[in-house]
């Protein structure tokens, strides 16, 4: 919950100041063939700085830090949610956290949706991708029914496929009958053992739309005549696909694991109405864990240190994927481009060479 | 510029405003001397109209008293009075509200959160009789029961015929009889909403209540100490029952009360034949049906079975109830308040409006709905009525013992890990 906001949160310093960089390099050419004072400019400056980012800091502070704070504060006390907070217990919260069995597999159960979605919906989203850049009939139809899904409130989607997976009365149980197979006895969320794997299947079948959408959106970046060299060249549609489309979609899909991510750490509506975390905590996560501990049985002690440690994973992968993956994206930027130019450059020459 | 500058400011500052404006205070406060805030669940009418008449009552017998009444959904008042709670501030939490005893009312205490009723209200409490005893911490009562309720078996009358069951089981053989009847019928037996985890609990509860002396139980309440070797052999009976396959396909996944596929669902389009519910189920069943009459006519209800060689009462009954409660920092007269809501012509109107089972016992033959009035006759001739475990104890040891619980019924947990988790939980609450 609370990374949640603290994303923007970090993002929104560094527009502030990009922006303003912008701005202030702009401004400054005029001023100079001007020649105004170069200290009443810094100072202008640093006051429309201070105007633009107050607001937004003082809305950070409110609803991004004060809640962390807070949390951070609850969690070092034995508190139930009423009455002063008078006994101070230091880290136990933390460690009967860590301790706690249910944490441990909800963490393992989070894990499991961050590497599951990744691994299904990248290939899948590709795939389909590709398929939806050709033209065809009914493209447009083609891209909206895949993009639905992700359009409908993942409460509205989780009481539907609760629905659909309702034991022996549900649509999926008809159907796995009416095919001859039987389905399992609990139903198919009721198995603990296979619980997650079906909440993880609607996870993609919910968040597929949006790879695909940014996967097309990237497609339609890649500069046309690299297609047309590569056709000249005579690669076929595969070859033309594997060399030239998906590499240069490599920034999108990175940017768009790191979404699937920080949403798959969070996960908890669709878990929360399709099984509330059960059966005997098959599919709890951390987020689930701490609304039980917190509003459920009361312990808001236990629950601000799950949401702490909550905030500390998310945070450290965050940073982690940062520096390590996306950090190409951000920095070699340049390279990049130059990259495909080259490789147009390269075959624009070739071609010359062979005509 | 300067113009400029002051427009920016001014919508800095207005921004800054609106972001801190949603502090501001409601008026669901307590007010002055002679303003009382109640707040109550029956928001449906009739119950909502009912109470909306006897706040106007209270105030024609009282010149000068204002009674504010705030009708919310069950789920949003608990919501809303943890928030209110949790501020502390006197303003915001109701005057006269309900409490479900047990650990969670000792925890309001505690806090100095809840006013004792003791002397106020001696009369009140001598009426009710040994009900109260749920609502006391420490000797001393901080609510007013107006509804117990006890959980037992809805059953269909219909399907028992079909399935050739003359008479309602007494002891567990005579339930595994009837269970292994109904599947001959081909009639699943029983429903339970294990996806909400308290309706499962409440089998372990009732095993308990079986197995344990009233004795061992009220020490339990108050040591939080589970050792005696009666908590695990209840939890042994929930595996035996378990064991025996009686709940409806899909048990795990299935909601307490949401939509006809909840087990209240199931029991009320009569996909199975029986549940084990509270008092409340005939209302629940009743809002699943189209035609608003749940089972209707073939509603039948019958006690939990006995178990051979169990150390409690074969009398005593498992269920639970609200009970009116006052604020410390509440007006005079919130007491009155509280104590008029009790009285025979309130509580007479409550058991005719159909909304719950009064504690007055004059008010006991208003009763109209023949389940309930069968059910509210075992009620008062019960030695004793064992709170919910998960309020008796409060909801942190509550909430460990019924993810346990759940756990056996997934078949992933043993009697003995009942114990230990409670057990666990409870040593933290020390």
């Amino acid at each position: 919950m609370t990374h949640d906001v603290t994303d923007p949160a970090r993002a929104v310093p560094g527009h502030a100041t990009s922006g303003t960089r912008r701005t202030a390099s702009v401004r400054r050419a005029p001023g100079g063939t001007k020649g105004a004072g170069p200290s009443g400019d810094t100072w202008r400056k640093r006051l429309e700085i201070l105007v633009f980012v107050t607001p937004a800091l003082a809305l950070i502070a409110l609803f991004v830090a004060w809640p962390i704070i807070t949390a951070v504060r609850f969690s070092v006390y034995d508190w139930k949610g009423f009455g002063d907070l008078t006994d101070f217990v230091g880290l136990e919260n933390y460690a009967e956290v860590l301790g706690d069995e249910v944490f441990r597999s909800a963490v393992a159960h989070n894990a499991v949706i961050v590497v599951g979605s990744i691994l299904l919906q990248l290939p899948l989203g590709v795939a389909i991708a590709l398929l939806l850049n050709r033209r065809m009939r009914g493209q447009g139809l083609l891209r909206t029914i895949i993009f639905v899904p992700y359009v409908l409130a993942e409460v509205i989607a989780a009481v539907v496929w609760l629905q659909l997976l309702q034991p022996q009365y549900g649509f999926v149980d008809a159907l796995t009958t009416q095919v001859g197979l039987t389905p399992p006895d609990q139903g198919w969320l009721g198995t603990p053992e296979y619980a997650l794997w079906i909440v993880l299947l609607v996870l993609t079948w919910k968040y597929l739309g949006l790879a695909v959408l940014l996967f097309l959106a990237a497609m339609q970046g890649v500069p046309e005549e690299l297609y047309e060299a590569a056709q000249l060249d005579g690669a076929s549609w595969w070859q033309t696909q594997r060399q030239i489309t998906i590499p240069l979609l490599g920034p999108t899909m990175r940017t768009w694991a790191f979404l699937s991510m920080i949403g798959s750490i969070q996960c908890f509506d669709m878990i929360w109405v399709l099984t509330q975390g059960g059966p005997a905590n098959a599919t709890a996560t951390m987020a689930t864990y701490l609304i039980d501990e917190g509003t459920k049985r009361h312990n808001y002690g236990i629950a601000g240190a799950a949401s702490v440690i909550l905030f500390v994973i998310a945070f450290a992968m965050a940073l982690a994927y940062q520096v390590l993956v996306l950090r190409r994206d951000t920095q070699d930027d340049t390279k990049r481009y130059t990259r495909a130019e080259s490789a147009l450059v390269g075959t624009l020459f070739r071609k010359r060479k062979a005509a | 510029m300067s113009r400029k500058t002051q427009a920016l400011a001014a919508l800095c500052a207005g921004l800054m405003i609106a972001a801190t404006g949603c502090g501001g205070s409601g008026d669901s406060g307590g007010g002055d001397d002679n303003t009382i805030v109640w707040w109550h669940n029956s928001n449906n009418d009739p119950g909502m109209g009912y109470y909306e008449q006897v706040a106007k009552d209270f105030e024609k017998a009282n010149p000068g008293v204002d009674v504010k009444v705030q009708a919310f959904a069950h789920e949003d008042m608990l919501t809303k009075l943890d928030a209110a709670f949790q501020s502390g501030d006197p303003e915001q939490i109701p005057d006269v509200y309900m409490e479900r005893g047990g650990g969670e009312l000792a925890d309001h205490v505690e806090a100095g959160l809840t006013k004792d009723l003791s002397e106020d209200a001696a009369e009140e409490i001598d009426m009710i009789g040994g009900s109260t005893a749920g609502w006391q911490v420490d000797g001393k009562t901080y609510a007013l029961p107006f509804s117990i309720g006890i959980v037992g078996f809805w059953y269909n009358k219909d399907l028992f015929e079909k399935a050739g069951i003359t008479e309602t089981p007494e002891t567990m053989d005579d339930f595994y009889d009837t269970v292994e009847k109904l599947k001959a019928a081909n009639i699943q037996p029983v429903s339970v909403g294990g996806k909400d985890a308290w309706p499962a609990a409440h089998y372990y509860y009732w095993t308990a209540v079986r197995e344990c002396s009233q004795d061992v139980l009220d020490s339990a309440v108050k040591s939080l100490d589970f050792s005696d070797p009666c908590f695990e052999k209840a939890g042994e009976d929930v595996e035996d029952i378990v064991a025996k396959k009686p709940f409806n396909k899909g048990f795990l996944s299935t909601g307490a009360q949401e939509g006809p596929t909840s087990a209240s669902g199931l029991l009320a389009t009569e996909k199975v034949a029986m549940e084990l519910a509270g008092h409340w189920e005939p209302g629940v069943m009743q809002g699943i049906t189209e035609d608003k009459k749940g089972l209707g006519e073939k509603t039948g209800w019958f006690p939990f079975p006995t178990i051979e060689g169990g150390q409690g009462d074969p009398g005593a009954q498992m269920g639970g109830g609200d009970a009116w409660a006052v604020s410390e920092g509440a007006p005079e007269k919130s007491v009155d308040f509280a104590k008029y809501l009790l009285s025979t012509d309130v509580q007479k109107g409550f058991a005719e409006n159909g909304m719950g089972l009064p504690t007055n016992p004059d008010a006991i033959e208003s009763l109209t709905d023949p389940a309930l009035a069968s059910l509210i006759r075992v009620r008062d001739s019960a030695p004793y009525v064992q709170l919910y475990f998960d309020t008796a104890f409060g909801q942190s040891v509550g909430g460990a013992m019924n993810d346990a619980i759940i756990n056996v019924f997934a078949g992933k947990g043993s009697a003995a890990d009942i114990v230990k988790a409670t057990q666990a939980a409870a040593d933290k609450e020390k």
